[in-house]
């Protein structure tokens, strides 16, 4: 990718124009920036968007104040978040307090590597590049334990075993909905899912019924993954006060923040690049490289619309029957499902 | 591995919780996310109303009881009134009367418009919260229309009222009838029939009949157990036997007979019932008369020796004040009889072996308000 941006952007010219040699590690890090600034970006907006939406289902006009129509609500946010005192309760976990929000953020911007943009603009197209997706989008699990053992808070910990066990069970659903569209692909390279999906309307969601069941469990793992309603019983705030990040202020909370919306952009990233054809027209042909990430970023942002859909709409699960939905619910039927592609791609 | 023993913790749900609907503290002893015992503490937010009626005259009193439930300040003034008419053997205008039952009622909608609306917050769903606010906001404005406050009105005197209806506003409170009833259905369409809501509410806290008589449970934490008690019926004050309204009864619809489910729908069915009272209310009321509101209010109110108990049906429940004179101008006694605190000492009894997440359901059907509780 870095050639790619580099290119595009004219950053390359720019470096070149500044003297700095080529294959210099500038370039690099220069390139990586760019997944950076994005996800600040979305983050901003989405919050932005995420008020508006409620204000919308809730008969109300959201932020009006700052700047036309609120927009610089958010910004003016951060702004305030950044003066914040930065507070690290006296009992707490020292190292795994300040260390927790930092490898929940890690977890969100290293997803981006092998997030694919557009056909040939994909930081990394790892050859196993959803296995990579999916793992390292787990490795929030760690950083909310370390956040909900360190701060040494009652409620924190609830939040954190809480989400801990949601978040590994749903992975397997998640996971096998995804096989199941893998099946059919042949591949575990992000571009060649999206390329096997070409010529196809909405990509492999409609080529069969158990692709379009898988789509949906995995719509409904995504949201349990990113702890959005109706599985948001990790920061449950009528039940747990704040949940693992309780005790977090500043840009300490900022940074859980960031990486909640931005694991919202990547899982709907991936619903979409696995079942709906990726950065492909939705009908299918391949668009330019700079189009494709329109698709793609377009695509991805109506499942985020989605998500804060469903949030101000249901209410919210119990422990116990998020649980009983996945083990018993979600994953037979997506074993079921896994099989029965295995079984159309085998016979037909 | 029977000889391993998890260990139990102490948890302090409160005084400073989302869920505890004011500064309420709940000890909670947790194995994990089952609850084994829950002890309400109490006491937080005392303001020793009973003392105060000790010193004030009888008309400083009601701005007191306004503070009482402050979600239902209407009802509060009723019910004292109720003891004070009695105590003095005070005839009330008709007209006062129709005014009273109407106020009264629409106090009890925006009551449990506040109930539903924190339950369902409570459960993870807020836009029905925001929903109920919003159409709360509508009885508000009439009422500071009325009165000029928006919460405690200080507006039902011994007596009398302080203030006639002004200017078209048995119109406003028509076009009020004819916006909410679409918006129960909404919020029943949003919330009463959602399956996860359904799911978290069914089945849970479920509290017997008799376990709810023995524990003296009034109003709604009663009626959503089936037994069919409502003072507006059973013990009529005002003019209440003059209207027809149906008394909502848990049915266990969804679940167990005395369900969370059960003690939240009956206030969604009751709110419908006060819309009918206000109706009849409406096209009963004495158009022609020009009584003075305040006429019957007495200019000096000194009762004679004696001790009385009056009680009236608050949107929680039974309100019930005993008041004894000693024939001064000051009571001897003032004491309330509060239903939130009677209600939330079932709570002990329906929390046990119940998860987390279930404390928080089962507080919000119970709807205790605070300043009702303390005093």
């Amino acid at each position: 990718m870095h050639d790619l941006v580099l290119k595009t952007l004219g950053i390359g010219d720019l470096l070149a124009w500044l003297g700095v040699p080529d294959g210099s590690l500038v370039y690099p890090v220069v390139a990586s920036v760019f997944p950076l600034v994005f996800l600040i970006i979305f983050a901003l907006l989405a919050v932005y968007a995420e008020r508006k939406v409620s204000a919308l289902i809730q008969n109300r006009l959201g932020p009006m104040e700052t700047g036309p129509w609120g927009l610089f609500q958010t910004t003016a946010d951060i702004l305030k978040l950044i003066q914040k005192e930065d507070i690290t309760p006296k009992a707490a976990d020292k190292i795994l307090f300040f260390v927790a929000p930092v490898l929940v953020f890690t977890g969100t911007y290293a997803s981006l590597a092998a997030f694919p943009w557009s056909s040939g603009f994909v930081g990394a197209d790892l050859n196993v590049g959803i296995f990579y997706l999916l793992a390292i989008s787990s490795l929030v699990v760690a950083g909310l334990l370390m956040a909900g053992w360190g701060s040494n808070n009652k409620w924190s910990l609830y939040g954190a075993v809480r989400s801990t066990a949601q978040i590994v069970s749903y992975e397997i659903p998640a996971g096998l909905a995804v096989l199941t569209a893998i099946v059919t692909t042949g591949t575990l390279s992000m571009n060649g899912i999206i390329r096997h999906q070409e010529g196809m309307w909405f990509g492999l969601l409609f080529q069969s019924p158990f692709l379009f069941v898988a789509f949906i469990i995995y719509l409904i793992a995504s949201l349990a993954e990113v702890n959005r309603t109706p599985f948001d019983l990790p920061e449950a705030e009528s039940e747990l006060v704040g949940g693992y990040h309780t005790e977090y202020s500043g840009m300490k909370f900022a940074m859980f923040f960031l990486a909640e919306y931005g694991n919202m952009f990547i899982v709907s990233g991936i619903a979409v690049a696995v079942f709906m054809g990726g950065w492909l027209t939705p009908w299918g042909t391949e668009p330019s490289v700079l189009m494709g990430v329109v698709w793609m970023i377009l695509k991805s942002l109506f499942f985020v619309f989605f998500q804060m859909w469903l949030r101000w709409t249901l209410p919210r699960f119990r422990v116990d029957q998020l649980m009983y939905l996945c083990w018993k619910v979600l994953i037979p039927i997506a074993f079921a499902c896994l099989i029965g592609q295995a079984a159309v791609e085998v016979y037909l | 591995m029977p000889h391993l023993k998890t260990e139990e913790m102490i948890m302090n749900m409160g005084p400073q919780h989302p869920s505890t609907h004011g500064v309420l503290r709940l000890e909670l002893v947790t194995d994990g996310e089952v609850v084994k015992s829950i002890t309400p503490h109490i006491g937080y937010l005392h303001r020793c109303f009973e003392k105060h009626g000790e010193e004030l005259t009888y008309p400083m009193i009601i701005p007191f009881t306004d503070r009482l439930d402050y979600l239902a300040s209407m009802n509060n003034n009723h019910a004292f009134n109720l003891a004070v008419e009695k105590l003095l053997n005070l005839e009330v205008p008709r007209k006062v009367e129709f005014i009273r039952v109407i106020v009264a009622e629409l106090q009890r909608i925006a009551s449990h418009l506040v109930a539903i609306g924190t339950f369902g917050a409570d459960i993870g769903a807020v836009t029905p919260f925001l929903w109920t606010f919003r159409d709360r906001e509508v009885i508000l404005n009439l009422f500071e229309n009325l009165t000029g406050a928006r919460m405690l009105y200080n507006y039902m005197w011994p007596g009398g009222v302080a203030r006639d209806f002004p200017k078209g506003f048995r119109e406003e409170i028509g076009a009020f009838i004819t916006y909410f009833r679409p918006k129960i259905r909404d919020l029943n369409n949003l919330l009463t029939g959602n399956h996860i809501f359904i799911s978290r509410t069914a089945h849970v806290g479920v509290l017997p009949a008799d376990v709810a008589v023995n524990y003296n449970c009034t109003g709604p934490v009663l009626r959503g157990s089936g037994v069919k008690w409502d003072l507006r019926k059973n013990d009529p004050y005002s003019i209440y036997p003059e209207f027809e309204f149906d008394i909502p009864v848990g049915q266990g619809t969804m679940g167990t007979l005395g369900d969370t489910w059960d003690r939240y729908y009956i206030r969604c069915q009751e709110m419908e019932q006060s819309l009918n009272i206000i109706e009849q209310a409406l096209a009963k009321f004495p158009v022609e008369d020009a009584t003075d509101v305040q006429a019957a209010v007495p200019r000096r109110i000194k009762p004679p020796a004696g001790e009385v108990y009056a009680r009236a049906e608050n949107p929680r429940g039974e309100l019930g004040f005993y008041i004894i004179s000693d024939g001064g101008t000051k009571p001897f006694r003032v004491r309330a009889k509060s239903p939130c605190f009677v209600n939330l000492a079932v709570l002990p009894a329906l929390g046990k072996g119940i998860m987390v997440s279930d404390i928080v359901a089962i507080l919000g059907s119970i709807d205790i308000v605070l300043g009702e509780v303390d005093r």
